[in-house]
């Protein structure tokens, strides 16, 4: 299969303009989505393609269009919601929570909602309390929502047509700080199931255990281990839910060590999912409990010193693991 | 239309006009039948959960469905009974819902609170006060869009006028032309509030702000509320974009059937008056027999065919299987 290095930004551009062309019921709805193509400008080109009708510039109003979005779905459209930053989530958690999610089981299986929810997670970019949180654990807790955390180019355009042609509402969660990262990704048409996780990296001594963001601080912490001559595996589970649990619990068989990495708050959250399904699943091989490193349970301040402190970096993964490691 | 215009109509249409309020009149007794089976069922314990009856506001939901086609959408509120029967659904399946049986319109896993059923086009009621307004919207949103010349129909009671969303989402239909009608069914209570005590300004006042057509009428009357919801569905189908009903109504029970003491928020002679001087069954039935389009032997024998209809239906719900423990985890996902 062709392939060449685009941007994360164009992997997600690319999985909704094929997706559009291949479906005529896929249409986006969001704040500035069209000519602006969102402040991130990841849509950029598709209002001219797809036009008006179907890239679809809606007023502020999150909970309004999402809920728009779940009727559209259940009456035949495959409607993907933009929602800019992962904070304004909140606004639309009944549509989600209490409508999109459970429209398909209260009804005993006779309506379904196949939308997508593209959001943006991950701090660092001093933006301050209300525009840096990663909130996908709240949809993680979820029955009825599917989840995913794409981490690289190839994964973000795969992952998201499966999420498109799903006949369930997913929520895909883009870091902003990535849009920009490039990789290999095939010319070609191609799908990634959802609950598959994907090794990154393979190795002996330790598992890194991360999603999204958090994979590239693995892989670099990785690379900083080796030096140090521990031979690290880095594990993305790629979604949370479903979720993969066999390559966790394999992984942490094989290494007998476990650090799991998200960048949402610690406290509640994904990374204690993840290190419980782990200590279920592998206790007996662990020769040292799992660590779990997210972000700072505090609101995420906006002066960068602070701000740095709040979620985990490659140093401060390194020292936990190779402290591990000893 | 009068009594007397009626009369000058051609054979033909004074027969189908007949047909129409008669059926309109049976359609609202079904409704009232089903309910008191609902309390029977709910008082002798043999309904798990919640019940909140619809009596008393059948007009509406008769009114408004009699002029909606099958493949119409509607959605509807923690007290839709009345909506999803006037919509064409089969008592025998809402009651086994009721229970809690497998053979219910959602394999008892909805229950009173949630019935949907695409075959009649309707896309759920709904729990959460006001939380189907963006559904019904979706749904306008469709049918424009795939040219289907369908129109939805969310109805909510005036409690869901303190509901946000319900203004995000007349602000989307209005600036895209959507064929929703926003019908609001005023009871006068929120649970055990009146009204007054928590809507400002006034109802119809909400829709002006959008520049949406709206229109307040006697909700206890079914020609009335007929009559314009037909007008506003029709526009709407033909892309003249949303309408708001106000239909002013009332409940007849508690807020549930277990509110049983109300009088700290209405008096007994309040619910009585409306009983008495403003039931849409006893308005529309006077009007059939004044009208001479029905005697009273006509109304009594569609009664009984309701009582018949229903206890049919409340015996299949009981001898109905429940679903097994299993069944649980699935329809989580599609």
């Amino acid at each position: 299969m062709p392939e060449r290095e685009i941007t994360f930004a164009q992997a997600v551009r690319e999985a909704l303009s094929e997706e559009m062309r291949r479906d005529e019921r896929v249409c986006i709805f969001g704040e500035d989505v069209a000519e602006a193509g969102t402040p991130f400008k990841v849509l950029t080109g598709l209002v001219e393609e797809f036009g008006a009708e179907r890239v679809i510039d809606t007023p502020i109003s999150e909970a309004g269009f999402t809920g728009v979005a779940v009727g559209a779905a259940m009456t035949g459209m495959r409607p993907v919601v933009d929602i800019m930053f992962g904070d304004f989530l909140t606004l639309t958690m009944d549509q989600m929570v209490n409508q999109a999610a459970k429209a398909h089981y209260m009804s005993g299986g006779h309506w379904n909602v196949p939308m997508v929810m593209r959001t943006t997670l991950g701090a660092t970019r001093r933006s301050a309390a209300q525009h840096s949180q990663s909130l996908h654990a709240w949809f993680s807790h979820v029955p009825g929502l599917k989840v995913i955390l794409p981490s690289t180019p190839f994964d973000a355009k795969g992952l998201l047509k499966t999420a498109i042609r799903d006949e369930n509402p997913v929520v895909f969660f883009e870091d902003k700080m990535m849009y920009k990262l490039k990789g290999p990704v095939p010319v070609d048409d191609y799908t990634i199931p959802l609950g598959v996780a994907d090794v990154k990296r393979e190795g002996d001594d330790i598992t890194l255990v991360a999603t999204s963001s958090m994979v590239q601080v693995a892989l670099g912490v990785a690379t900083m281990l080796e030096k140090d001559g521990i031979s690290a595996e880095v594990v993305d589970p790629r979604t949370t839910w479903p979720l993969d649990e066999k390559t966790l619990i394999e992984s942490a068989k094989k290494t007998s060590r476990v650090i799991v990495l998200d960048e949402g708050y610690g406290r509640y959250g994904v990374t204690s999912e993840l290190a419980a399904v782990i200590a279920e699943g592998a206790f007996y091989d662990l020769d040292t409990p799992v660590k779990r490193m997210g972000a700072m349970h505090v609101p995420i301040p906006f002066s960068p010193p602070l701000e740095d402190v709040t979620v985990p970096t490659e140093q401060t993964v390194f020292e936990a693991a190779r402290a591990m490691c000893k | 239309m009068s009594a007397a215009t009626f009369k000058m109509n051609a054979d033909l249409e004074i027969g189908d006009e007949r047909k129409k309020w008669l059926q309109a009149y049976r359609q609202m007794v079904r409704i009232r039948t089903f309910e008191e089976h609902v309390n029977e069922l709910y008082t002798r314990a043999l309904m798990p959960g919640l019940a909140h009856l619809y009596s008393g506001q059948e007009a509406v939901a008769v009114g408004v469905c009699e002029t909606l086609r099958r493949d119409d959408y509607i959605t509807s509120t923690h007290r839709g009974h009345g909506h999803c029967l006037a919509k064409g659904a089969a008592p025998d399946r809402m009651f086994a819902e009721l229970l809690g049986k497998k053979s219910g319109y959602c394999k008892g896993k909805g229950g009173s609170m949630h019935i949907a059923d695409p075959a009649t086009g309707n896309l759920g009621a709904n729990a959460i006060v006001g939380g189907s307004v963006g559904i019904a919207t979706g749904a306008a949103f469709t049918a424009k869009r795939r040219k289907t010349d369908r129109v939805a129909v969310c109805f909510f009671g005036e409690g869901a006028l303190g509901q946000g969303s319900l203004y995000e989402v007349m602000n989307l239909a209005q600036l895209w032309k959507l064929p929703v009608i926003y019908l609001c069914e005023n009871n006068m209570y929120n649970e055990y509030t009146h009204f007054s005590e928590t809507t400002a300004g006034t109802i119809l006042g909400r829709a002006a702000a959008f520049g949406i057509e709206g229109a307040s009428v006697d909700g206890q009357d079914v020609r009335v509320v007929n009559e314009v919801a037909s007008r506003f569905v029709t526009r709407a189908r033909s892309g003249g974009g949303p309408a708001f009903l106000q239909c002013d109504t009332y409940r007849y029970s508690g807020h549930h059937v277990g509110d049983i003491n109300r009088e700290y928020y209405r008096s007994k002679q309040e619910e009585q008056l409306w009983r008495t001087d403003r039931d849409p069954i006893t308005v529309h039935g006077k009007w059939l027999v004044d009208s001479g389009q029905a005697e009273l032997a006509d109304l009594e024998r569609i009664a009984a065919e309701a009582r018949v209809e229903m206890q049919a239906a409340v015996k299949f719900a009981i001898d109905a299987p429940y679903p097994g423990a299993e069944e649980v985890s699935d329809d989580v996902y599609a």
